[in-house]
């Protein structure tokens, strides 16, 4: 009982918060912009955000389409953040009663509770939080606490942070806390304490009068260190575990006024884990990245290597979304076309892989020949990963190290690769094309892990069309193409779009998987007939200032949904679902 | 407790206040310096501060719609834009040749692990604000549709005093 009173309690001045939120907008969504009442620097203010996802869900046996018991599935969120000078305070509850279906990636959701809730306190150099926090040393390698609300996955550090900068261009970070692992009316910890330190020193800032020249032509380098450790009991009885997991990291950044060169090594102690079978082989990744850009030009190149880096605050873990420590992201495009982005999205093989990538963006100027009137972009890009060169130790009895490596080099089996071209133009006033063609390998059987399947072979043709009915009406179109003889076939997706600035639109999509060359083909090494399979969609919406809410009725594919660097499967399902997103 | 907590629910509204100030956090600049929104000025000028991505199509539609016309509205009113980048480690690289590669003036900022995007409460992306010239946040809008650039600038226009 106390429980539940406590709960109800809590709650109040959340649905509070909604419903002054919501009507104070409702009085001047996107009217007139009107001097707030307080300006004083020290006045108390609150601010927040909500969002929804719900899903109510239909049987659809063609698709597989599967209903949970409760036939509907809901996902919450609201963050309350309360300011007064120097002093922050936030706190989020969540719902899942129950999530939709595939989500969270990792360990499961389920209930309403607290996610989320911190306190901080900032003076010029010195910056101290302490409950929940996210944080991120150099580009991650080392060290990356970070949410993706929408894909599930969310390792935020409980326990301190203390930021200080005792001098001009010298950052010092220092965090110790154990990470969100799931959530049961309220969020829990994982078992393993993380801690670690950070140092950037950017040179120019530093010491700028013993760089005279580089301040003024705009050069600077940035060198920093890290280091995080881990500490897991071992209660293993047969094996000796190490308790303290120890990473370092050292980075540098150099930078002018066109290139930016970035580069970073991480070195992890032996860590044998769950998804390294145990093995008491150390871990090292290196990544590098050069970018070079003047106006109406950039190119970029960038290659990694990974060994044995999965680093986990709970070793034993199953499931490599949970509870990573460090953040690995893959070098592939990111697409924004729902063929590309949701069917054959690769993501990073943390354990070995050797990636490169490179891409040019260009922009033909107005009034040249490739230009025409309103000028020309051109993006190309190209991302390939491979497996890392390793050979697996003869007599591993004793050590249990595994294998051998031979760093940076990459081994026989391609797991991926993404050739695209996209060039995209205004044609008048009124119309703006764009046509994308990408060539892409992707080895189903290593990124998504399921035994057997073939290596996917694809072209793709995408063309898009942007046509402005007035200067607050338009309709936007796809129509996308993608050609293979593996996995699943050949599909083409239709979308159309109107939107009703500022406030409407209406859209609707069709993905029809419509056959393969062969009247059968094989899926998880089964003959399997050509089903042909419409997976239609319509969505509305309406924007209002800082609040939006969208509806869609439909099917959707089983698919891979990706946001920033991480993906997650999303099952099939057939049914109608709402979003509201608010900012107050 | 009980009574405190009724208190701070009734108390609320009284501080709640859908404009505010911007919240100081820090971001990193293309040249890898960090630096604090605090320091954010423009001579008394309003300020457009756009979250986008490069993996966001609705964001670059925006952006470079406004490229078209930045110029004038820079003469007419004085206003900057500060394109807040939330591109995460994986495409953080790419911001600064996506960015030359359109040709913008923008002022781009990294944002790569979310610090300025949770400390104003933003959902997803697009999301713009407008500051007025004393860096109080005015106005919001989420999404973009074609024509939304027609909403901003009235606001802009208004926050400059045209």
């Amino acid at each position: 009982m106390i429980g539940t009173g406590t709960g109800a309690l809590r709650l109040i001045p959340f649905m509070a918060l909604l419903l002054i939120g919501r009507s104070g907008l409702a009085q001047a969504p996107d009217s007139t912009a009107t001097p707030p009442p307080h300006t004083g620097p020290d006045l108390p203010q609150v601010h927040g955000n909500f969002s929804t996802d719900a899903q109510y869900y239909r049987v659809d046996s063609v698709i597989g389409a599967e209903v949970p018991d409760e036939k509907m599935g809901i996902n919450a969120w609201g963050n309350i953040q309360y300011t007064q000078g120097r002093f922050t305070a936030g706190i989020r509850f969540e719902t899942y009663e129950p999530p939709l279906l595939g989500y969270p990636a990792g360990e499961p959701y389920s209930g309403t509770g607290i996610g989320y809730r911190y306190a901080r306190y900032s003076i010029d150099d010195l910056d101290i939080t302490v409950g929940n926090f996210f944080e991120q040393f150099g580009q991650g390698m080392a060290f990356r606490s970070f949410e993706e609300r929408y894909l599930g996955v969310d390792n935020a550090m409980d326990g301190v942070r203390v930021k200080f900068q005792p001098t001009e261009g010298i950052y010092l970070k220092g965090v110790v806390g154990r990470q969100r692992f799931g959530f049961d009316d309220g969020f829990n910890n994982g078992v393993g304490i993380v801690r670690g330190a950070d140092v950037e020193l950017s040179l120019t800032e530093f010491l700028p009068t013993a760089f005279p020249a580089w301040v003024e032509k705009g050069r600077n380098l940035v060198l920093g260190g890290s280091f995080v450790s881990r500490y897991q009991e071992d209660k293993d009885p047969l094996r000796e575990l190490p308790e303290n997991v120890g990473l370092w990291a050292a980075r540098a950044n150099y930078t002018n006024a066109h290139w930016n060169l970035y580069t970073e090594y991480a070195y992890k102690i032996n860590d044998p884990n769950a998804s390294n079978d145990f093995i008491y082989k150390p871990g090292q990744g290196l990544l590098m990245n050069a970018t070079y850009s003047t106006k109406g030009l950039g190119i970029s190149a960038g290659a990694h290597a990974f060994d044995n880096m999965v680093f986990q605050s709970d070793r034993a873990t199953q499931n490599l979304f949970n509870l990573n420590i460090n953040f690995l992201p893959t070098l592939a495009k990111q697409h924004t076309y729902n063929l590309p982005a949701t069917l054959y999205p690769y993501a990073t093989q943390p354990n070995g892989e050797v990636s490169y990538q490179g891409e040019v963006f260009y922009k033909f100027k107005k009034g040249t020949p490739l230009g025409g009137k309103y000028g020309t972009k051109l993006a190309v890009n190209y991302c390939t990963a491979w497996s890392l060169d390793s050979t697996a130790m003869p007599d591993d009895t004793l050590q249990f190290k595994g294998y051998t490596t031979a760093f940076f080099q990459r081994g026989e089996r391609q797991y991926f690769s993404d050739f695209n071209i996209e060039v995209r133009k205004k044609l008048s006033k009124t119309w703006e094309i764009a046509a994308t063609y990408l060539n892409l390998v992707y080895d189903i059987e290593v990124v998504q892990g399921k035994a057997g399947a073939p290596v996917v072979f694809a072209d793709m043709f995408i063309v898009e069309g942007l046509h402005n009915f007035t200067s607050r009406n338009s309709v936007r179109f796809e129509v996308q193409h993608l050609r293979t003889n593996q996995d699943k076939g050949n599909w083409v997706t239709g979308l159309a779009e109107f939107t009703f600035s500022p406030h409407w639109f209406v859209a609707a999509m069709d993905q029809f998987n419509y056959e393969t060359l062969d009247e059968s083909f094989s899926q998880n090494g089964e003959e399997v007939e050509v089903k042909r399979t419409h997976y239609p969609i319509g969505s509305m919406g309406y924007i209002r200032g800082g609040n939006r809410f969208t509806m869609n009725y439909g099917r959707q594919r089983a698919g891979i949904f990706c946001v920033g660097g991480v993906c997650r499967q999303v099952p099939a399902s057939n049914g109608l679902s709402i979003s509201i997103t608010s900012t107050f | 407790m009980k009574h405190l907590i009724t208190a701070l629910a009734l108390a609320l509204p009284l501080f709640l206040n859908a404009q505010g100030k911007m919240p100081a956090v820090t971001v990193q600049t293309m040249d890898g310096k960090k630096v604090s929104t605090s320091s954010w000025t423009n001579g008394g000028k309003p300020i457009i501060v756009n979250f986008w991505a490069t993996w966001c199509a609705p964001c670059k539609r925006e952006l470079a719609t406004i490229a078209d016309l930045y110029e004038d509205w820079q003469k007419e009113t004085g206003v900057k834009l500060i394109a807040v980048s939330i591109d995460d480690t994986r495409t953080m690289n790419r911001v600064a040749p996506y960015v030359n590669g359109q040709g913008w003036e923008y002022d781009v900022v990294l944002d790569p692990n979310g610090d300025l995007k949770r400390a104003l409460n933003v959902n997803n992306v697009p999301h713009t604000f407008l500051l007025d010239g004393k860096g109080n946040i005015v106005w919001q809008h989420n999404n973009y549709e074609p024509g939304d650039e027609n909403d901003l600038y009235e606001q802009v226009k208004k926050a400059a005093g045209k």
